[in-house]
């Protein structure tokens, strides 16, 4: 019992960076149609940002943590806003030349990480209370996992409530269902792009500074990793929908962990895999589809 | 009636893929009242809407918004100039309530929240309902009225009794004698009885070009050239 715990909350700490990858990516392609390759990018400037930041203040891990990861979310944020309007917006309505660029991107900052910081992995800075263990259940559950879990939960509400409350929230809804009629209501669109955009990127870095805790440090292929399950989460959940999302990130989350553990260790990818090509079998737009133009 | 021009096109050409679908398009819409747009189906009256707001690509031609040339402003500019547009097939959005709709359709300070209700009471009471859910006839209010929220300058409205049921259509047609009376509207339309009740103007297109403009009444009279240019009788309702 308790290692099914284990597995379960580890899982879903895994799925709530999945979520917070793939909200951004969802979003951005349900409201613009870009398929943006350049989001692992987002994904290890935000948490290399972070680490950056962490090692030029003072005070103790949790105070380098948070002005960090502050820090970290806004240079993802700056750098998505600078990506959209530097190199998306001449690409509007060339799919191809965007993915061109995107991935493009995606490598040259990928390079001119590993150029700065070099191959190997860097410490992140980890409050000792959230390295210990709280039991559940029979599980030693190391704390990081329940602020993780904690942090998505958060974020799902707020991007909820700011997607229906806001005008802002409004125009991305109506724009991931048919951009066109937005535009014929006298809506410039444009600078939703840039805000979604943006608010992709600040989420995708917010990953990135989790996954530093997560896994105890950061690494230049982090965002690439959590980039190609976000990629699948985005799929299965459904381009544009954000509770289609934040349910096919937990379910990737949990089946890649069960997989490893109850199958065999590197079976959890396989799985994922195989869950992907039964989703598109059944339902090929995915748990929740939202795009329509 | 005004002789001032609301709205005109000139030498507009529009090409989707290959297919030259607009051929010079040349028409003028007076100020007040409604002009229908007519034409047998593919002749490209939608595409004459779409390209006029930059929905669809222009290659050559001129939009003037009551004497200003609009041709390279973007469509929410057009827009914003004081053009309400009320698409083919409707266009609601599914996920958005009815009140959500409308939300985002406002423009201006005071939006006419007051004439909407009027001439749509049932959009009042299904205000927290998905659009999505509303039937055909309710979806049409919805963006019927999401073009009457604004003071507009002209309405552009393509086929908006396209599958609703007579007791709609009168309804419709109601609610457009209505706005037709505080401002100028572009309709295309195939019912043409809906024509004859609205309409003082109408240009006719045929293969991307226009084969007729002129005066409503007098078109619709000639029974010989109804057929000839729309390949239908005359007004059935």
């Amino acid at each position: 019992m308790s290692t099914f715990v284990l597995l379960t909350i580890t899982g879903l700490g895994l799925g709530a960076m999945y979520f917070l990858v793939a909200s951004g990516l969802s979003l951005i392609y349900g409201l613009m149609g870009v398929l943006n390759f350049a989001h692992g990018a987002f994904i290890t400037v935000g948490a290399y940002a972070a680490w950056w930041m962490s090692g030029h203040i003072g005070g103790g891990a949790g105070t380098q943590l948070v002005v960090g990861g502050a820090f970290g979310i806004v240079a993802g944020a700056a750098l998505a806003a600078g990506v959209e309007v530097v190199f998306i917006q001449p690409l509007y309505r060339r799919p191809i030349e965007q993915v061109l660029v995107t991935v493009g991107l995606a490598l040259a900052l990928g390079a001119l990480v590993q150029g700065i910081w070099g191959n190997d992995a860097r410490p992140f800075p980890v409050p000792s209370w959230m390295i210990d263990t709280t039991s559940v259940l029979g599980a030693n559950i190391p704390n990081d996992r329940f602020v993780v879990i904690a942090v998505a939960g958060f974020v799902l509400i707020g991007l909820t409530a700011f997607l229906r409350y806001t005008r802002f929230g409004l125009i991305i809804r109506a724009g991931v269902e048919n951009r066109a009629m937005v535009t014929a209501l006298g809506i410039d669109v444009r600078l939703a792009f840039t805000l979604v955009f943006a608010l992709g990127g600040a989420l995708a870095a917010l990953a990135g500074v989790l996954s530093g805790v997560y896994f105890g440090s950061i690494d230049p292929s982090r965002g690439t990793a959590l980039l190609i399950f976000a990629f699948i989460v985005v799929v299965i959940g459904g381009f544009g929908s954000i509770g289609g999302s934040a349910v096919a990130a937990i379910t990737v989350g949990l089946v890649q962990q069960y997989a490893n553990y109850y199958a065999s260790a590197g079976t959890g990818d396989l799985a994922v895999v195989l869950l992907l090509a039964a989703v598109l079998l059944i339902r090929p737009a995915g748990l929740a589809p939202k795009v329509a133009h | 009636m005004s002789n001032a021009v609301a709205l005109s096109v000139t030498d507009l050409h529009t090409y989707l893929g290959e297919s030259h679908i607009l051929q010079g398009i040349t028409f003028a819409v007076p100020e007040g009242g409604v002009t229908a747009l007519l034409g047998r189906n593919g002749v490209g009256k939608t595409t004459t809407l779409r390209a006029m707001l930059g929905l669809v690509p222009r290659s050559r031609g001129v939009v003037s918004l009551a004497g200003a040339d609009v041709t390279r402003l973007p469509t929410h500019a057009i827009i914003r100039r004081g053009v309400g547009y009320v698409p083919e097939d409707r266009d609601v959005f599914a996920g958005l309530t009815v009140t959500e709709s409308l939300r985002l359709a406002e423009r201006d300070r005071e939006p006419r929240y007051d004439l909407v209700y009027e001439l749509f009471p049932e959009l009042h009471t299904r205000g927290a309902q998905r659009a999505g859910t509303l039937s055909g006839g309710q979806q049409q209010m919805v963006a019927i009225a999401r073009a009457l929220l604004n003071d507009n300058s002209v309405l552009l409205v393509d086929e908006p009794t396209k599958g609703l049921s007579p007791l709609l259509v009168t309804e419709v047609a109601n609610a457009l004698e209505r706005v037709a009376a505080l401002t100028t509207v572009l309709l295309v339309e195939q019912n043409l009885g809906v024509v004859q009740r609205l309409a003082r103007q109408v240009v006719v297109l045929d293969t991307g070009r226009v084969v007729y403009e002129g005066d409503a009444a007098e078109l619709l009279g000639d029974g010989a050239r109804v057929r000839q240019l729309l390949g239908v009788h005359g007004a059935t309702h």
